[in-house]
């Protein structure tokens, strides 16, 4: 047993986050093309929003709180203090799991019931929505039965994670959590080992840009004024493409 | 000022047959691949009718281009706030049938299929599923008024027309039509630039073409709600939005674009235009009524010695301003004022200008007293016994534009964001060459009729042989004006095109594969 909880507590997490920093970078680096959200909206538009959006939504909040018990502990702490801000975080948690549970429900129906969706569906969508599938409904499961999530995740866990990214693992306290938490932290890491290698990746390139940038985009192929102009040297209006 | 170069196009409609020898010129190029089959980047409609996809036009369906809200233009369908909270499901994104679901036929099948008592068929497959599918609609589907009650009845720009009007329209004696071919207008103020989330679509700075950037586009759908002429398209099967490149590798090549080039009824020009760039927000912002006259006004004069500094200071070529001295563009939607944009009121300020069919009336029906003539003929020659002609003298044509084959305001509210007068000046220039010309080579046209019919269209007779003949007679070298590229000051010359055919497009050196 206790291989296998070295196994999934620090050997997971670096395979993990090795591959996934690599692979990503690796991606967006050499096959820029295969960025791609992979929307099959165009498809089939009405089922989608039914699946999409309460995924979509449920995941991101769901992913926030992760992060929050994660980079900010001792405030999670100090709300929960009260049982009633306790009680709200932990229902509002819930109900967007719940929502994450629900549309990705509807989307596994939708994708494998329409028939044109076939033709745009790989294997490893199918791996995707089984290990989405698995880990919301753990996670639902260990909400509901080991209380209160959000005060234990911040005490236990975020002091495992800050270990794991000093490089110094410490799983003293972890390896006593049940085989539930355990497993739940083995599909986390896993879903992070998959991200370079599946659709994955658009929610590296979620495009908070747009927020800033000008709405109109002009791009010259190289700078003209200067090329025009006869006080510019040859030699240093070279080709920028090179 | 701030001086750009834009390559622009006029198309002449009435000179198009409806071949649609552009679109397979361009699909055969560019769109034959899985994913793209649907995609028409040139498509001709039949006109009226619902177009493609089904009813574009309807901005209250579709969401496409800018609207004006408190003296701002803001993106309808999309935008800053829209774009980033409808990522996650576009609810005014086209779906594939609102096109039409692609499809070949089984036709190994007529030789392969067992003896029986039957003739064997081609069924159709869909080229999606690659099962056999029941055909709903297909490329052109409502080509030549085809299928009128269920498409042309409901062409959007019907909407003005009062139900008598319409009525009209649908009699079969007065039935008529025309084509629309369209590709996209790269437009000055592109509404699909301006709605891409991972800013993956640009407008070149050197000639105004719009393209994506298949590297950077991530698949948010924005453009395709966006732009309201529905010329970006999203491939299914890549998961990356396709558009019209204007066929920029050979516009760089000095060749014109393979729609153009192959046109039969050599309809389309090509020229450059001078833009003063720093005038493109207020130019699209103001009242619907002035768009086109504000659109015009944004093109500069390229004789104009100031527009000359101000664009060599700029860094545009010399060759870019001779081109865009001679361009058959300038002249058409400047120097005569014959061209007009498709649907001005969308705001994206389209760089292809369309000059608006005449259909054409040079006959008008009159009735004559026949009853002599028909007396003289054998009974069995009076089939047709009506006291029906046909009028082609000249001189009731004035006061027939307004009794036109197609009503007034269905055109303008196409090309004049519902201007009567500025298609009514347009069709009396149009009309004015071709008496003008009749006086010339038939010469039944009095001299004096003539001059008048000059003058009051606005035009002497010098402009007219110049339309004339830069209308019925151009060359090559006069239909095209493409100004050098001078990729030689600039980067590496294109990659051996043949390594790429097949692929999404130029300039992709990994593998274009399906991402996962």
């Amino acid at each position: 047993m206790n291989y296998l909880d070295n196994f999934i507590l620090i050997a997971l997490p670096y395979l993990a986050l090795a591959v996934f920093l690599i692979g990503s970078i690796y991606r967006y680096t050499n096959r820029k093309f295969q960025f791609s959200s992979l929307s099959s909206e165009f498809l089939e538009g009405r089922r989608l929003f039914y699946g999409s959006v309460p995924f979509h939504w449920g995941v991101l909040f769901v992913f926030c709180g992760h992060l929050l018990a994660f980079s900010i502990p001792k405030a999670i702490l100090a709300w929960n203090s009260q049982p009633v801000r306790l009680m709200i975080l932990e229902i509002t948690g819930f109900i967007f799991g719940i929502s994450m549970l629900v549309g990705l429900i509807n989307l596994v129906i939708r994708r494998y019931t329409t028939p044109r969706l076939k033709s745009v569906t790989n294997y490893m969508d199918l791996a995707v929505y089984v290990l989405l599938i698995l880990q919301t409904f753990v996670g639902l499961w260990i909400a509901y039965n080991f209380r209160w999530g959000s005060s234990w995740f911040s005490t236990i866990l975020t002091p495992y994670l800050y270990s794991i990214f000093r490089l110094q693992p410490d799983t003293t306290a972890v390896v006593l959590l049940p085989w539930t938490v355990k497993l739940h932290i083995a599909t986390a890491f896993t879903i992070i080992a998959l991200i370079p290698f599946s659709r994955l990746v658009h929610m590296l390139v979620y495009p908070l840009n747009y927020l800033w940038r000008p709405y109109q985009q002009v791009m010259w192929n190289w700078n003209r004024k200067k090329v025009r102009s006869s006080q510019t040297p040859w030699s240093l209006q070279r080709p920028k493409n090179t | 000022m701030d001086v750009r170069s834009q390559v622009a196009m006029v198309f002449h409609l009435d000179k198009c047959i409806g071949c649609h020898t552009c679109s397979i010129a361009c699909k055969n190029i560019w769109t034959d691949r899985k994913g793209a089959e649907y995609m028409w980047w040139n498509n001709v409609e039949t006109k009226p009718g619902t177009g493609y996809p089904s009813k574009w036009e309807d901005q209250d369906i579709y969401k496409g281009g800018w609207e004006k809200r408190n003296g701002k233009i803001h993106l309808r369908g999309a935008g800053k706030r829209r774009g980033l909270v409808n990522i996650f499901y576009n609810p005014n994104l086209p779906v594939i049938d609102d096109y039409y679901e692609p499809f070949t036929y089984k036709y190994l099948d007529l030789i392969e299929s067992p003896e029986g008592d039957d003739q064997p068929t081609a069924r159709p497959v869909s080229l999606v599923t690659g099962k056999p599918i029941d055909i709903k609609m297909g490329p052109n589907w409502d080509d030549d008024l085809g299928g009128t009650p269920d498409y042309a009845r409901h062409d959007p720009n019907m909407k003005n027309l009062s139900p008598e009007e319409q009525e009209v329209m649908f009699q079969l004696e007065k039935m008529a039509f025309f084509y629309l071919p369209r590709i996209c207008n790269h437009c000055l103020n592109p509404a699909c630039v301006a709605s891409c989330p991972s800013g993956a679509i640009y407008k070149r700075g050197e000639d105004g073409v719009v393209l994506i950037n298949q590297q950077v586009c991530r698949a948010w759908r924005m453009c395709v709600t966006a732009c309201p002429y529905k010329k970006s398209y999203y491939n299914w099967y890549t998961g990356k939005s396709e558009k019209c490149i204007l066929c920029y590798p050979r516009i760089e090549a000095g060749l014109a674009p393979a729609c153009m080039h192959s046109c039969v009824g050599r309809i389309r020009y090509l020229g450059v235009l001078l833009y003063d760039a720093s005038k493109i927000e207020q130019t699209a912002s103001v009242d619907e009524k002035d768009l086109v006259k504000s659109q015009l006004d944004i093109i500069l004069d390229p004789f104009d010695e100031n527009v000359i500094r101000a664009a060599k200071e700029n860094g545009i070529a010399d060759s870019t301003i001779h081109a865009a001295q001679f361009s058959p563009v300038y002249k058409f939607v400047k120097k005569w004022g014959l061209a007009l944009p498709l649907h001005p009121e969308f705001r994206t300020l389209p760089m292809l200008f369309y000059v608006p069919p005449l259909l054409p009336v040079m006959a008008t029906v009159k009735k004559v007293d026949n009853k002599e003539q028909l007396d003289k003929m054998h009974p069995a020659a009076k089939k047709w016994n009506d006291n029906w002609l046909y009028d082609t003298s000249t001189e009731e044509l004035w006061g027939s534009l307004d009794q036109i084959r197609f009503p007034l305001k269905y055109i303008a509210s196409l090309f004049s964001a519902g201007d009567e007068e500025m298609i009514k000046d347009k069709w009396k220039k149009l009309m004015a060459v071709r008496i003008h010309r009749r006086r010339v080579t038939v010469g039944d046209v009095s001299n004096e009729k003539a001059e008048e019919v000059l003058r009051d269209a606005g035009i002497n007779a010098e402009t007219a042989d110049a339309i004339y003949a830069l209308t019925s007679l151009p060359k090559f070298e006069e239909r095209f004006v493409i100004p050098a590229a001078h990729r030689e000051q600039a980067i590496e010359m294109m990659d051996f095109t043949g390594d790429t055919k097949g692929d999404t497009g130029f300039g992709i050196k990994s593998q274009v594969k399906r991402g996962i």
